[in-house]
């Protein structure tokens, strides 16, 4: 969605004789696309337009222009979920990419052996289905839980509780997930990325009477540029279009406390028969990832 | 290289370890629980005292565990050698031939990596139920083959851009189509890069939840992911039972990340800042 289409050049096979037609390429491509625009790209658009209908899915559809759009605006649980995304991109996004920028100031200066064992520890959460790790954490969070077990065995006993389902702390609490998920691959970025940076250049600082600090602002963030926005990227992205781990966790509750737009498209297409309202909020949704995502690598960029 | 002082040598492993435990503890915490014997109330990090394999049984066959696999099996097998395929043709073309507009194109194509499923499944349901696709793994299966689209092209041709052109051009002069140049010598050259996308294909296909819960709706065909969340909702009780059913779900994938580490962290990193 968003990004306009570019023109793409047909697969003309001309049948010039004597030289092969520069498109003739396009025959390898063809499949590729064919596929990719029919399931991907013009589903994108059929929800543009099926947001601007009211329709239950079954009967005829009435056409409402951008009565959806208005709706999203004036309805408080839709204003809602929104803002909860937004509050997940602090868990997804800047806490990860925080803890990783700060264990990359620690451990950047050395190389050090057997970094492959804890590598693959952190990726671990990375590759294993979000549903599997919703679950894990909804046991961990739940009355019998560790998470409370742990706060009792420090003697916390006055604050354990059911931690999904309380009102103030369930949003705080997925969004914590988000953090244990995406903090181990942004670590691991920026590790690798420093891998690259000359050795000289930490050897020269170091001549000049550069501590830790001085060192990790003028050598390695420096160098960190590119992978900084990928990390942004990918968290943020996780952050505003997450619904995996919100379904199985909390499902939205307790309340409205943790509906993600995701959850609404889900549940308002599906089990509420406001299909046109569901495509709204989805290209609502499409087009916030696709500003963010245009922002950050137009920063990354112009900065560089 | 520089070797570190003992004190910051040993202060840095500190803090990684602890990162460490933090990631391995929850998993750990899920993995004892599915120990325990069935039907008992778990509480946190508690060493079974005695370690029973039946809930992993009672999942595997009573909550039917070795359907959801299978299912899950069925769409990552037609997922992944489609995607490679098409992949594969699309990225020699787009990364070795000058093909007018080409860069327009592939832009087209890594323009799609933010889509979000959110945003394609609504009209999806309802289309592809009129080729009664809904309920079916052909449905699934082709949706993903499209989602996954972008990264697998944009990783080919990357990956053919930097196969030197000189290969390409003394084939070319010897007569060679392109069709031979790609079977013949480009291929054997890619088989790092077609097992790294293979893979990441493969786990994408696997935790795939979203658009299964919406395109297949018969309980009795869903795929491990979509099972698992929908076990989840009917029987929180059975906290072992579920447990052993969380992890048959991670198996598979696990499995592959200890054998292919390299290939993954060649995706999940390299991929992702090469976007």
């Amino acid at each position: 969605m968003g990004s306009r289409p570019p023109r793409s050049e047909p697969p003309v096979r001309t049948a010039s004789p004597r030289r092969r037609s520069p498109y003739r390429g396009y025959v390898y491509v063809l499949p590729a696309f064919a596929v990719y625009l029919a399931f991907a790209v013009l589903p994108a658009l059929h929800t543009a337009y099926l947001s601007l209908f009211e329709w239950d899915g079954v009967t005829l559809g009435d056409w409402v222009g951008l009565g959806n759009y208005q709706e999203i605006l004036q309805d408080s649980i839709l204003r809602r979920s929104v803002f909860n995304a937004l509050v997940l991109v602090v868990f997804f996004s800047f806490v990860p990419i925080a803890l990783g920028l700060a264990m990359t100031g620690l451990l950047a200066r050395y190389r050090r052996p057997g970094m492959g064992a804890y590598r693959f520890l952190f990726m671990l959460p990375q590759v294993v289905p979000l549903v599997a790790v919703g679950v894990t954490w909804r046991w961990l969070y739940g009355d019998d839980g560790l998470v409370n077990q742990a706060l009792g065995a420090v003697g916390l006993d006055g604050v354990t509780r059911a931690w999904l389902g309380d009102f103030g702390a369930a949003l705080i609490a997925v969004g914590l997930v988000g953090t244990w998920v995406l903090s181990g691959l942004c670590m691991m970025l920026f590790l690798s990325g420093v891998q690259k940076v000359d050795p000289h250049l930490y050897e020269a600082a170091r001549l000049d009477g550069a501590g830790p600090v001085r060192e990790f602002v003028s050598v390695t963030l420096p160098h960190l540029r590119g992978e900084l926005a990928v990390a942004m990227t990918v968290t943020t992205v996780a952050a505003l279009a997450s619904f995996d781990i919100v379904y199985v966790t909390t499902n939205g509750g307790p309340g409205e406390q943790t509906t993600v737009p995701g959850l609404l498209v889900y549940r308002l297409a599906f089990s509420e028969g406001k299909v046109g309202l569901a495509a709204a909020l989805a290209v609502v949704l499409g087009c916030l990832i696709l500003a963010i995502v245009y922002l950050i690598n137009r920063l990354s960029r112009s900065e560089s | 290289m520089n070797t570190a002082t003992r004190s910051e040598r040993w202060s840095g492993y500190a803090l990684l370890t602890v990162m460490a435990i933090a990631v391995v503890v929850p998993f750990l915490s899920v993995f004892l629980a599915s120990l325990q014997p069935a039907g008992t109330p778990v509480v946190g990090l508690t060493w079974p005292e005695r370690w029973s394999w039946d809930n992993y049984e009672q999942a595997w066959s009573v909550a039917g565990f070795s359907d959801l696999i299978r299912h899950s099996l069925t769409i990552a097998l037609g997922v992944v050698p489609a995607s490679l395929l098409l992949a594969t043709l699309a990225g020699y073309a787009l990364g070795t031939a000058r093909l007018p507009g080409g860069n327009a194109v592939a832009a087209f194509f890594v323009a799609g990596l933010t889509i979000p499923v959110e945003l394609i499944v609504v009209p999806l349901y309802f289309d592809l139920r009129g080729f009664g696709l809904t309920n079916s793994y052909l449905g699934v299966i082709l949706v993903e083959i499209a989602l996954f689209m972008p990264f697998s092209v944009f990783w080919m041709r990357t990956h053919f851009q930097s196969t030197p052109a000189s290969l390409v051009e003394a084939a070319r002069i010897d007569g060679a189509s392109s069709a031979t140049i790609l079977l013949r010598i480009l291929l054997p050259l890619a088989r790092p890069s077609l097992m790294t996308l293979g893979l990441l294909v493969f786990m994408w296909s696997w935790n795939q939840f979203l658009l299964v819960l919406v395109l297949i709706q018969d309980t009795t065909k869903h795929t491990a992911p979509a099972g698992l969340g929908f076990f989840v909702g009917q029987n929180t009780t059975d906290i072992p039972t579920l447990a052993a059913g969380t992890i048959i779900v991670m198996l598979p994938i696990l499995i592959l990340f200890v054998i292919f580490q390299r290939s993954f962290m060649a995706g999940l990193l390299q991929g992702a800042t090469k976007g």
